[in-house]
């Protein structure tokens, strides 16, 4: 029997809708859970995401057919029940719930169970199926509350003045950029971005979304701005001659990845802070959960472990191949301009 | 504990060595002399014994955490680290529960419940856990489970605590070596002159030497040179004192017990001796004559190391001398500040005065050019040397690896190219990155596997080979992935002795990637017939 959503050469595809959700190859109609570079590619002929996801697809992908929905309005194609819910994982990313012949599928996308304040609070969807990411899919992974974070990041910055050094962030441009000007936003300084991360912040200001003020590093930026100043860049500025403006500095890495300490050697890292956008393992399995879901496919991360794990709790779940996940694992496939 | 975990804390993710420098010397500072003492005992390779091994520890985690044992193992590959991955996947606490007990506090315990019965040792480890925070679970586990490397040496301790003393950092290498315990010893007896009156068997700190990378022309003048072998045996210091013998290795371990050869020389070597020298597994012709098939290979000493008892037939097919290079104590003093031209009259001396097979004086190379020394080092082989020793005559005995007056200049390894068949994640720095491979040569159509490699590659490079495992392995669960054999490296070694033990019927002394070779595939790399060729040149 044919399943609502087929797993294919192309992406995630639903034959009777006769659309794909985050096809990782070009197609007719490509439904959209959020902007990231492994969820959104080029060259399909019809976009259809979230409102706030469009000026960012619109920044990174140029012009094409968007078409935009509201979160929890329901629309049909080709007779299945279209809908999304937020996901909580960036701005604008969705969970994308199907409902054809009395059958519900949601696909997560990538998500994170808490609420980050900007990126729209997690919703649990009911449904039959659950596609779910397992990105940090083993029980190590378990984040402090973001209040904690937040204030380890300020203290680490407050120590860096004393000794005049800049405090040099990095982070995704989309996503982990912004929530770190919200946790910096009580030092009440205006934070200097890399141009990628100002791309992002651009595009999601001018789509009316508010954000702290900002400035932008070029060339022409002064020096002495640049002295005992708080940045913010992308991971691929991390190892490049960039850095070298804001010397003396400290570097402090923001991702999941830094919970283990060898990640945090390997980066060669000042810092590191365990600040994700994706679910650890109690949000996942809490996720899984609440969906009441009969089956779960479990997607990219630590796919096998997780999945098993699930099928020991009775909860039957099965691995699915995909090509998300690589923005995190090999660092960002972003077009960096400086 | 808090701040002896903000301390590793530091030291285990710094990059710069001053901010390490100045961590230390901060809880040198502010620690209390009990903390102190233990401090210095852990980074100078004191550690308490076990009390638990790592399969206890992991069985406990997993039953605290209501873990299956196959999720435990997967977290535990994955981090790399056992006492990390525990200290993650115990269940948070809640901050009432914290207790601030000192480090000394808790090494004592452990220390206490060595005799103790499994129940005990386990309620109090379980307690500990209930008590502590995520980065205090760590360092505890640490200690429990031995191994306490965590990116700072026994050099930047040293450093440290002279800086908080204000006393030479040799000086403190020296009075903290040797024998002493830190349940048992006062943190101003052991870093004052006191300590090398109570302890006789105290060595001193090894002076090591650094590869030579440049051509030996660049050194100056031979004549200002003293050349000798490198050997390729255990580094050690025999000390003669009170009527009393202590063998050292560099690894500041005891090791007296293991080498009965050396017995005699409690008679022969008066007291107030210290000697530095190699441990090498060595049988003197009858007839005298040179060294070629006297000095024996790294191999059979091998057999000597990690046993407690040495059997009668070890001691005679693996009988060791010690091959003595220089005299740091004569008569009981310190003469560690004269030139090395000056000491090494006076360890003729004494080697001549000894006149006993097991103490033999390392030879020095004559040479008038280092044209010529280039020649006699490519026969470091025929002897099981490792290569040729260029010390600055006029140099004194440093402490540590120092640049400048001891340079070891090595043979070029031998090498071989074989194809990638299995790989293991790494630890520490290498989490949850396939960076442990296992190489294997061709057997017409079979692939043998002889060696496994950790080391040789960039970080770009270990991340590409990562990626290949991810997309081409076999297995889901386990560490071990089974990879298609395509991926082709050039792996260099030492040496090569035969082996029961592995398949290929052969063992390899430090093998290494040398690189990657991208141009060739798999059908172009060696084969076990080239192996065994090797080891018939130089396996003997």
């Amino acid at each position: 029997m044919q399943q609502l959503i087929e797993f294919t050469n192309k992406g995630l595809c639903c034959p009777q809708g006769k659309f794909y959700i985050d096809p990782w190859q070009p197609v007719d109609k490509a439904l959209i859970t959020h902007a990231h570079s492994d969820h959104a590619k080029a060259c399909n002929k019809y976009y259809l995401s979230h409102s706030l996801t469009k000026p960012l697809l619109q920044a990174r992908l140029g012009d094409n057919n968007y078409q935009t929905v509201e979160w929890n309005e329901p629309l049909y194609i080709n007779g299945v029940k279209v809908s999304f819910h937020p996901a909580g994982h960036i701005i604008g990313s969705s969970q994308i719930r199907l409902e054809y012949n009395d059958e519900v599928w949601v696909v997560s996308g990538d998500y994170k169970t808490e609420n980050d304040g900007i990126s729209g609070a997690f919703e649990s969807v009911q449904c039959n199926v659950f596609i779910t990411e397992s990105t940090f899919g083993l029980p190590i992974y378990k984040w402090k509350p973001q209040a904690a974070l937040y204030n380890s990041v300020l203290e680490w910055i407050q120590k860096n003045k004393e000794k005049n050094f800049s405090s040099v962030l990095i982070a995704y441009s989309l996503g982990k950029a912004q929530r770190l000007l919200t946790a910096i936003a009580p030092l009440q300084e205006t934070v200097l971005l890399h141009g990628a991360v100002w791309n992002m912040h651009q595009a999601l200001v001018s789509a009316g979304i508010a954000l702290p003020p900002v400035e932008r590093v070029t060339p022409e930026t002064p020096k002495e701005r640049l002295k005992n100043s708080i940045v913010i860049a992308p991971p691929s500025a991390e190892s490049s001659p960039w850095m070298k403006k804001f010397e003396p500095y400290e570097v402090g890495v923001c991702s999941g990845w830094m919970q283990v300490r060898g990640n945090m050697r390997r980066r060669n890292a000042d810092a590191g802070f365990a600040l994700s956008d994706h679910a650890d393992w109690d949000g996942l399995l809490t996720a899984v959960k609440e969906t009441g879901a009969e089956k779960v496919f479990v997607t990219h991360g630590f796919q096998s472990a997780f999945s098993r794990y699930l099928n020991e709790q009775g909860i039957e779940s099965a691995e699915v191949k995909t090509e998300y996940g690589t923005e995190d694992e090999e660092g960002q496939i972003e077009n960096e301009t400086i | 504990m808090i701040e002896f975990a903000e301390l590793v804390q530091v030291l285990g993710t710094s990059t710069k060595t001053n901010d390490k420098l100045e961590a230390l010397s901060q809880y040198f500072l502010s620690a209390s002399d009990k903390d102190k003492v233990w401090v210095i005992a852990l980074f100078s390779g004191r550690r308490p014994r076990r009390i638990a091994s790592g399969s206890l520890l992991a069985q406990w985690c997993c039953e605290i955490s209501n873990l299956p044992f196959w999720l435990f193992e997967e977290s535990y590959h994955t981090v790399g680290d056992l006492a990390e991955a525990i200290a993650l996947l115990l269940p948070q606490n809640n901050e009432t529960n914290l207790l601030p007990h000192s480090l000394s506090y808790y090494l004592e315990q452990i220390t206490a419940l060595e005799k103790a019965d499994e129940a005990t040792r386990k309620k109090f480890i379980v307690d500990c856990w209930m008590q502590m925070n995520t980065e205090e679970r760590f360092v505890f586990n640490k200690l429990l489970t031995g191994g306490f490397r965590i990116g700072v040496s026994q050099k930047s301790m040293v450093n440290a605590l002279a800086r908080t003393v204000n006393t030479d950092p040799s000086i403190i290498a020296h009075r903290i070596s040797g024998n002493w315990h830190a349940s048992t010893t006062d943190f101003i007896e052991l870093i004052t002159e006191h300590s090398l009156n109570i302890d006789f068997s105290k060595p001193y700190p090894f002076y090591l030497a650094y590869a030579l990378d440049d051509e030996p022309q660049t050194l100056g003048e031979p004549h200002e040179w003293q050349a000798e072998w490198k050997w390729d045996g255990i580094r050690g210091q025999i000390i003669k004192r009170n009527d009393e013998l202590f063998v050292w290795s560099r690894g500041e371990e005891l090791i007296t017990e293991k080498f009965p050869e050396y017995q005699i020389l409690q008679t022969c070597l008066p007291n107030g001796t210290v000697l530095d020298g190699e441990i090498l597994s060595f049988k003197a012709s009858p007839t005298g004559g040179g060294l070629e098939g006297a000095v024996l290979s790294f191999a059979l000493l091998q057999t000597r190391i990690g046993r407690k008892n040495v059997s009668r037939k070890q001691l005679q097919e693996a009988p060791v001398a010690f091959f003595a290079y220089d005299i740091l104590e004569l008569n009981g003093e310190d003469i560690r500040n004269k030139t090395l031209q000056e000491r090494r009259i006076e360890l003729e001396k004494i080697v001549e005065q000894v006149k006993n097979n097991s103490l033999q004086l390392s030879p020095v190379i004559d040479f008038d050019s280092w044209e010529a020394l280039a020649k006699i080092r490519e026969r470091s082989r025929d002897i099981n040397a490792e290569g040729i020793m260029l010390k600055r005559k006029s140099s004194t005995y440093q402490v540590g690896r120092k640049v400048g007056d001891w340079w070891k200049w090595k043979i070029d390894p031998l090498t071989i190219d074989a194809v990638m068949v299995y790989a293991q994640k790494g630890s520490g720095r290498r989490s949850n990155l396939y960076t442990d491979y296992t190489f294997a040569v061709k057997n017409g159509d079979e692939l043998v596997t002889f060696a496994k490699a950790y080391s040789g590659l960039t970080d770009k490079e270990f991340a590409q080979v990562d990626a290949f495992v991810k997309r081409n392995s076999i297995e889901k669960f386990g560490p071990v992935r089974t990879v298609k054999p395509e991926l082709v490296f050039e792996i260099a070694f030492e040496g090569i002795a035969s082996s029961n033990r592995h398949k290929s019927g052969v063992a390899l002394r430090f093998p290494r990637i040398h690189r990657w070779r991208k141009d060739k595939i798999v059908d172009e790399i060696n084969t076990l017939d080239d192996l065994k060729k090797m080891l018939e040149m130089y396996g003997k």
